[in-house]
């Protein structure tokens, strides 16, 4: 099958490829070079410990097997498995992105169907929309006195702007004929929005609802390193003032691996609400 | 008495974009009894689908009313079904469901099991059986769909059917094929039909009058021609019918030369009724109608 076949020469390339950059990865880093007798002094000062320099991918591997085999501890505030950060993180991605979805949709329709809406919030959208979603932090702290709330909040002015233009631009796009398909069968302007304009926009929607998905999972490792605490933000900050360079290496891999499922979740939801014509 | 569906003093102005107005059709006048099946002819811009979407209710007359069966018709209603020429099937919905989203809007109190069962009925009434029926419309050839757009208008029963070139966008066999359907289906009704055609011999075909339009602007409805060949018609046996020819070039020159040369021109009256047409050559009086040479039709 040509197909598979296909699939599988990519497999193996991309296999080729991950192996020699981690071989070559593993050669750059320099050896420790052995150091010959010190002094007293010297060991009192750390001469005789090694010098902090990016770890080679054996480390990281060893590293991401230690972590991963108990990824729920927790020993105190600066010690917690990296499965109770990501937790953090994904729950406070999803609770301001839902809270976004909220507002983003319902409003979204109606920019979509009201002429006379779009034009009147249009202004208001083009200057919040480029606004750096970290750049509302320091008022949302101050007006919501509670950092973990202000967190969520960032994640909600950065995902509400995607879902929504695309709401109204998917609305404003369905075409006339289905709709005169609603009105020629009586339908009200409920059953309309639900039976007719919801499916045909449905697959633009989605498309809003998983560029907002990405643009949340990059905001809030910015928003945790600001907020300190919890979540995978504040453990690559605090894995560097550590100089863990491991963890670091480790952490941005797994904000690799979460940000593509989180992906793949809203793709597997886009085809199943997608249609052709 | 008036007729079932009496269109009076239709009038549709545009702005030209110059300022000035572009009068598509004027006081255009004409009726269409109960169990009729009227088509309308007519080169493009004349404003026949205008004259559809204002039958639909989905847009307004510059002036003039429509009066169906005593009210005045004002938007769009589930007595007044329509089949657009697109087909308008919701592509995310199987070929079922988009009839059964017909039915279940006229019928809020069927239960589903009824809905679907009198969905299903029209469809294999239109030759859409078994497996085809739970497939995308995306999957079915356009043929198969306009099958389903017309089995989702007649499941509904209206009290007017509008068909907006249904067969435009379809190839000449399979046309042929749909045309002989709608006949079938409708045979067993006393479905009111109003349609939009290019096609000459399919208004023959179908149609009990055709009503001719000069072209635009200032189009107006100027004959209703009567289709004297009598019913169940086939499309093999009525070319051999005496009145078949007659009419056919009768259509044809109105078409070719007549449309144009009686464009533009304003009667200035208060309606434009059009002229009733009726040739028949089976009966012993000639009628003066001196059928014309054939004339290619050109757009």
């Amino acid at each position: 099958m040509p197909i598979s076949s296909l699939n599988f020469r990519a497999a193996i390339l991309s296999l080729t490829l991950l192996i020699v950059g981690l071989l070559i990865w593993e050669a750059a880093i320099p050896a420790q070079k052995a150091v010959g007798e010190l002094t007293e002094y010297e060991l009192l000062t750390g001469g005789g410990q090694p010098k902090a320099g990016v770890p080679p991918p054996s480390q990281v591997i060893a590293k991401a097997w230690e972590q991963l085999s108990d990824p729920f501890y927790d020993a105190g505030p600066n010690d917690k498995g990296i499965g109770i950060q990501i937790g953090y993180s994904i729950y406070r991605v999803l609770v301001g992105y839902a809270l976004a979805a909220i507002i983003a949709i319902p409003l979204g329709f109606l920019i979509g169907m009201s002429p006379l809406a779009y034009k009147a919030l249009n202004p208001f959208i083009q200057v919040l929309r480029p606004i750096s979603p970290l750049a509302w932090m320091p008022l949302a702290l101050f007006v919501i006195q509670d950092s973990e709330a202000s967190a969520i909040f960032v994640i909600f002015i950065c995902s509400i702007w995607p879902m929504l233009i695309n709401t109204a631009f998917g609305v404003a796009g369905v075409r006339e004929d289905w709709v005169n398909v609603a009105r020629t069968h009586e339908l009200n302007p409920l059953k309309t929005a639900f039976t007719v304009i919801l499916p045909a926009a449905a697959p633009t929607i989605l498309t809003g609802m998983r560029i907002s998905i990405g643009i949340a999972w990059l905001v809030i490792v910015a928003a945790e390193m600001l907020v300190g605490g919890t979540g995978i933000g504040y453990y690559v900050w605090n894995e560097w003032n550590n100089l863990d360079l491991t963890s670091v290496i480790f952490s941005i891999l797994m904000i690799g691996v979460v940000g593509m499922g989180l992906d793949a979740a809203l793709g597997f939801v886009q085809r199943a609400v997608s249609y052709a014509e | 008495m008036k007729p079932f569906l009496s269109v009076e003093n239709l009038t549709q102005r545009y702005p030209d974009g110059a300022g000035g107005e572009l009068t598509v059709f004027e006081d255009a006048t004409f009726g269409v009894e109960k169990g009729e099946f009227v088509v309308i002819l007519g080169h493009s811009g004349c404003g026949k689908s205008t004259i559809m979407n204002i039958l639909a209710g989905l847009s307004d007359p510059t002036s003039g009313v429509v009066i169906m069966d005593g009210t005045e018709v004002k938007g769009p209603s589930l007595d007044r079904g329509v089949v657009f020429q697109n087909y308008s099937l919701l592509p995310w919905l199987s070929t079922l469901k988009n009839v059964t989203f017909g039915v279940s809007a006229r019928h809020p109190e069927w239960s589903k099991a009824q809905v679907i069962e009198h969905s299903t009925k029209y469809l294999a009434m239109v030759g859409l059986e078994g497996d085809v029926i739970h497939r995308k419309p995306s999957q079915l050839s356009g043929g198969m769909r306009q099958r389903v757009s017309i089995a989702r208008a007649f499941a509904n029963h209206p009290k007017l059917l509008l068909l907006d070139e249904p067969f435009g966008a379809l190839d000449a066999l399979t046309r042929g094929t749909i045309q002989d359907e709608l006949l079938k289906i409708w045979g067993g009704t006393e479905q009111t039909v109003f349609m939009i055609t290019h096609d000459i011999d399919e208004a023959i075909l179908l149609a009990d009058r055709i009503l001719l339009m000069t072209n635009g602007p200032y189009a107006r409805v100027a004959e209703s021609v009567e289709i004297t060949i009598p019913r169940p018609r086939n499309r093999t046996e009525i070319i051999e019918h005496p009145n078949y020819y007659a009419i056919r070039n009768h259509l044809v020159t109105f078409l070719g030369k007549r449309s144009k040369e009686m464009a533009g021109q304003q009667t200035g009256e208060g309606s434009n009724r059009p002229t009733p047409v009726r040739i028949d050559k089976t009966e012993p009086e000639e009628p003066e109608q001196a059928p014309p040479a054939l004339r290619a039709v050109n757009e």
